[in-house]
């Protein structure tokens, strides 16, 4: 979907990202997806009475990871309380850094080199997951809504960006974007379909030059593909309203994957009066200064740098331009998203050519549930490139590595890729001469298509085994005597 | 009418007894368990008595010391616990009927202590429900009377605590303190009570009432015996992050040696702002009695202001409430305790506010209503956030005065126990009883309040003593000096 | 900074409205009577009137003190410690199925 022409999208991202830690933010229960419900609760996580909350010092060290891989300024925060009533919320207040957080001012490059501006990236704790029955009951005998408190206490960190963001494929560069620094991070493991990393969305129009519109907040948007769409469909509804001279209602609204809409949550008017004040449970958090020299110095490579790496390594820039990405700085980004560049750095060190890696591993390795080694990665691009191997048969070698892994020449035997024997090829060129004279005389006279005709029927002739720039080679030499 | 009150064995007593194999644990937890039985019915100190969990801790010290183990430094000394303070297994109400039935699932640490010590839980004790109020009228329960005159109040909020040593049916109890609930009931009820340093015990496990000011502290016969529960329950907890990690409080030698060397050169201060208007003339001539006291035991004593003390009660009652408003939310009946459903059915907010209506009493919903309010949008700044700037006004205002004096006195009351239904009618009359004890909450120093003589009605009087952080030992070595002249 | 104060910000806080107290009810998730309302319309006046003394201070240049100690950083490590025993956690529930917690219907989230 398009917005419609005469105005401009402004959207703003919350990425909420469960952190890493093996336990909760404020208590010692283990943080983990998918364990029996209500297995992972003390009294601190259920809100029991009389029960004190204790910071998770990993926690606060992975929060720091992330204010620095966004370039913030890590500050002294406080935690506050956030009051309001809901029942997967066990102390009905919900323990976040508020007016003092602990990352501030930062800023994400998208691939493409546009800078988005991070305002806050704060340390709060997450909530229970109810489950909703309806009236009928799914569950025997149970009607109403069922809480499981497992989920209740895990660490987040909440990542707020600017309203710098102009169009749903930006918005959805960036989350991809924030997925690959938590991941390198190692301060979360960014699974939008697990949960651990979910995305809210701002959403408002304007005409060109105006000032911001009044916008809605787009929440249960549960993968990219559900931003993209949720974003265009929510600021077309807002042009539509505008266009027939309505206004728009700053609210929040739910977005149904199944319908392809968004509706209604709550209203401002209905908001909550959250009566933010310090936690007093809980005592200021002061990072020393070498606390975050030590974070800074121990942070890995984010994929900014490692897209700078094979940009230099294989001469593709991946600036921006105005109307994208080209195709190669599209490979070295799915490179760098796959957490493929390692491979295919191991494979250039290993004598492979640069650009076949990264193109060869953005095609045949990115979505792959494993990988190969970088060394059998190497020799089948040695051999594809030394004409050994054909494109197709270098990409069997390399799926049948994936799933099997094993020595890619024991491979190319057992699958009879072993390229012809130069007398072979030649007996079979001269073959196909003699088989299409007319063809072999415009040639001669110099008609470039009729190649391609050659080397198609050389390759069918021999199976697929015959080498295309052999034959190209062998009939260059033919036609020139 | 009276309950006989007794000091039928002090703490120390009971446990070198006990641990010297003189007297069984036993034999300490009958006797006590006698008392009880003869008198509980008209004090109602406790909501809960424990029979058996008491006999079998009982006969484990007794085990402990046959088989020549070290039974604890409380071995067998029988303990009532403030009933806030959550006890494994065990029915803990804070004398709500939002918490009907509850049985935690964990220990408070300073019930892990006094365990860990050999001491003996006798029972739960009455309060103003969640600890809000002054006479324990508040209870949901019903209230506690004093033992010294059944037709008055103990005081509150820890009143229940206060009767039942002042009833003799423990040898100590533990209170808790948010604006004088351990102070103002020792001091009508003839009993030693500390509201220690904020973060000298752990409050883990103690149900908040307002987390900034809320202290555990004891209820003893003597200084001596508060200075020894108070060694044993403080000190570092990791399960509470204001927990201060500091040596071990060196208290009981710090008592015998205001016995043994009095306070020479101690500079004793009288707070000019909390002994004047407002407090009755014989509560105030008991502070002159403590003041010569101090003097005839080589102290000296002067006038001291201490200015911003006055607005301490207006500060206290905006940020006690906020944080109560908000400690008091997860009262849902979601996870424990009470749950009501409206008659109409409904969805969970509505089944929540039903069970909140029908689960707090009248002073909890107030203070609850009056703290969301001074938290609420647009009214932060002049209630929650002008109080907490009052905070630092009373924090400096108090450091100033230690720059000067070692110690500063002060009545504990307003005045001596007052009848029941005395003061509810209008709940500024209440407030007001807390306007000395109030100040050493909000800036977390320490404060004890001693038995010094009685009014002309005849009914205990308590001076109270404040220092400035961590000064437990130099305030038990002051209070031991004005103890003695009783 | 906070601004105090003149006396119409005085006379505004101190005209506590029953629709104020109405609207403080809701978010208290207290469900009161109509004269509980009214009780607490007055009592609330009546506190508050006692506060002016601190709200209408001028405390230019005073910070607010959240806590009286001087502690920061104080953490625990990432060690996991045992969980609760969930049959004991669920026999307090006022409400319990399919091992979770049961509730009324939720309004405002569909599933």
């Amino acid at each position: 979907m398009v917005i419609k022409a005469g105005w401009d999208l402004v959207v703003g991202l919350e990425v909420h990202a469960e952190l890493a830690t093996k336990t909760k933010l404020f208590c010692g229960c283990e943080n983990v997806f998918g364990s029996e419900p209500n297995t992972n609760v003390c009294p601190v996580c259920l809100g029991l009475p009389g029960s004190l909350p204790v910071l998770n010092e990993q926690a606060v060290e992975l929060a720091m990871r992330v204010g620095v891989a966004l370039h913030c300024e890590i500050r002294p925060s406080i935690f506050s309380r956030k009051n309001y009533f809901y029942p997967d919320m066990p102390k009905d207040y919900q323990v976040t850094q508020y007016d003092l957080p602990l990352n501030s001012n930062g800023y994400l490059d998208l691939p493409n080199g546009t800078r988005i501006s991070v305002e806050r990236a704060h340390m709060e704790e997450d909530t229970g997951k109810s489950t909703h029955l309806g009236g009928t009951g799914r569950i025997q005998g149970s009607e109403g809504s069922l809480v499981d408190y497992n989920r209740s206490g895990v660490p987040l960190v909440e990542i707020v960006s600017g309203p710098d963001l102009t169009s749903a494929d930006d918005a959805k560069a960036y989350v991809a974007e924030m997925r690959g620094i938590l991941v390198a991070a190692g301060a979360s493991d960014g699974k939008m379909e697990e949960g651990s990393m979910r995305v809210d969305a701002n959403v408002s129009v304007r005409r060109p030059g105006a000032g911001l519109g009044t916008r809605c907040e787009i929440k249960n948007l549960n993968s990219l593909r559900s931003l993209l769409r949720a974003i265009d469909y929510e600021a077309n509804r807002q042009i539509d309203l505008l266009e027939s001279g309505e206004r728009i209602a700053q609210e929040t609204r739910h977005w149904s994957e199944a319908d392809g809409r968004t509706s209604s949550m709550r209203s401002k008017e209905e908001a909550m009066d959250y009566r933010y004040f310090p936690e007093p449970d809980l005592v200021p958090l002061v990072p020393s200064s070498e606390w975050i020299v030590a974070v800074t110095r121990g942070l890995a490579p984010m994929p900014g740098d490692r897209r700078r790496v094979l940009s230099a390594a294989t001469g593709w820039s991946v600036a921006t331009t105005d109307i994208g990405f080209a195709p190669n700085a599209e490979a070295i980004v799915t490179v760098i998203e796959q957490d493929l560049d390692a491979l295919v750095l191991g494979a250039i060190d290993a004598g492979a050519d640069a650009r076949r890696a990264v193109n060869r591993a953005a095609n045949e390795l990115a979505g792959q549930s494993a990988t190969i080694d970088a060394v059998a990665f190497a020799t089948v691009l040695r051999l594809e490139d030394d004409g050994k191997l054909t494109a197709t048969q270098a990409k069997a070698v390399i799926a049948e590595l994936v799933v099997n892994g094993g020595d890619p020449h024991a491979i190319i035997a057992a699958k009879g890729f072993e390229a012809l024997d130069t007398s072979v090829l030649e007996g079979l060129v001269d073959e196909l001469i003699t088989a299409y004279p007319s063809e072999f005389e415009r040639l001669r006279a110099g008609d470039p298509k009729v190649t391609g005709f050659f080397v198609g029927a050389a390759m069918k002739r021999s199976g697929g085994k015959a080498d295309g720039r052999a034959v190209t080679e062998l009939l260059k030499s033919r036609a020139a005597t | 009418m009276t309950v006989a009150p007794g000091a039928p064995g002090s703490v120390t007593s009971i446990a070198d007894d006990v641990r010297s194999g003189r007297r069984s644990a036993a034999s300490v937890l009958a006797e006590h368990h006698a008392r009880i039985a003869r008198a509980e019915a008209d004090v109602h100190a406790f909501n809960l008595v424990l029979h058996d969990v008491a006999t079998e801790a009982a006969a484990a010290v007794d085990e402990a010391i046959a088989a020549g183990r070290d039974p604890g430094r409380l071995a067998g000394v029988p303990i009532a616990l403030k009933d806030n303070m959550c006890t494994r297994g065990i029915p803990t109400t804070c004398s709500s009927k939002i918490l009907d039935g509850w049985k935690p699932p964990y220990n408070a640490t300073v019930v892990s202590r006094l365990a860990d010590a050999g001491a003996i839980l006798v029972g739960k004790t009455n309060l103003d429900e969640f600890a809000m109020g002054s006479s324990t009228e508040n209870s949901a329960f019903g209230p506690t009377k004093n033992p010294h005159d059944l037709a008055k109040v103990p005081g509150g909020s820890s009143g229940g605590s206060a009767a039942a040593v002042a009833a003799g049916f423990a040898a100590a109890s533990l209170g808790s303190d948010t604006g004088g609930s351990i102070r103002q009931p020792a001091s009508l009820c003839g009993l030693v009570g500390i509201k220690p340093t904020y973060g000298a015990v752990s409050r883990y496990g103690l149900i908040a009432f307002a987390s900034s000011l809320d202290q555990i502290g004891p209820f003893t016969h003597s200084v001596e015996d508060a200075a020894l529960v108070l060694e044993v329950i403080s000190g570092h907890d990791p399960m509470d992050s204001t927990s201060i990690d500091a040596p071990p409080l060196n208290l009981v030698d710090a008592a015998r040696l205001g016995v043994s060397d009095g306070v020479a050169g101690l500079r004793v201060g009288i707070v000019t702002e909390l002994s004047g208007d407002g407090i009755s003339a014989d509560v105030l001539a008991r502070v002159e009695v403590a003041a010569d006291r101090l003097r005839a035991a080589g102290a000296t004593v002067d006038r001291v202001s201490v200015p911003s003390t006055v607005l301490g009660l207006s500060a206290y009652y905006l940020i006690a409430p906020a944080e109560a408003s908000s400690n008091l939310a997860r009262f849902d009946g979601v996870r424990f305790g009470l749950r009501v459903s409206p008659a109409s059915g409904g969805n969970v907010q509505d089944m929540m506010a039903a069970t909140r209506a029908a689960g707090f009493g009248p002073e909890v919903k107030r203070r609850i209503m009056l703290g969301t309010y001074a938290l609420s949008a647009g009214y932060y700044d002049a209630y929650y956030g002008q109080a907490q700037k009052v905070r630092t006004l009373i924090i400096n205002d108090f450091k100033r005065a230690y720059e000067s004096f070692d110690v500063l006195l002060t009545p504990t009351s307003p005045t001596t126990a007052f009848a029941f239904g005395a003061k509810t009618a209008d709940p500024m009359t209440m407030y007001i009883n807390d306007v000395c004890t109030i100040p050493s909450n909000l800036s977390g120093d320490p404060a004890i309040s001693v038995p010094c003589g009685v009014g002309v009605d005849g009914m205990p009087v308590g001076v109270q003593l404040l220092g400035p952080a961590l000064s437990e030992a130099r305030l038990l070595r002051a209070a031991a000096v004005i103890e003695m002249g009783n | 900074m906070t601004n105090v104060d003149g006396p119409t910000d005085a006379t505004k806080r101190r005209s506590l409205r029953r629709t104020d107290v109405v609207h403080v009810a809701g978010l208290a998730r207290l469900a009161l009577t109509d004269a509980e309302i009214d009780l607490y319309t007055a009592d609330l006046a009546s506190i508050l009137g006692h506060a002016e003394d601190v709200a209408s201070l001028d405390t230019t240049g005073v910070e607010p003190t959240a806590h009286p100690l001087p502690l920061v950083n104080v953490f625990r490590a990432d060690v996991v410690r045992p969980s609760l025993d969930r049959d004991e956690v669920l026999a307090a529930a006022p409400g319990a199925a399919a091992d979770q917690f049961q509730v009324p219907s939720i309004l405002g989230v569909s599933a």
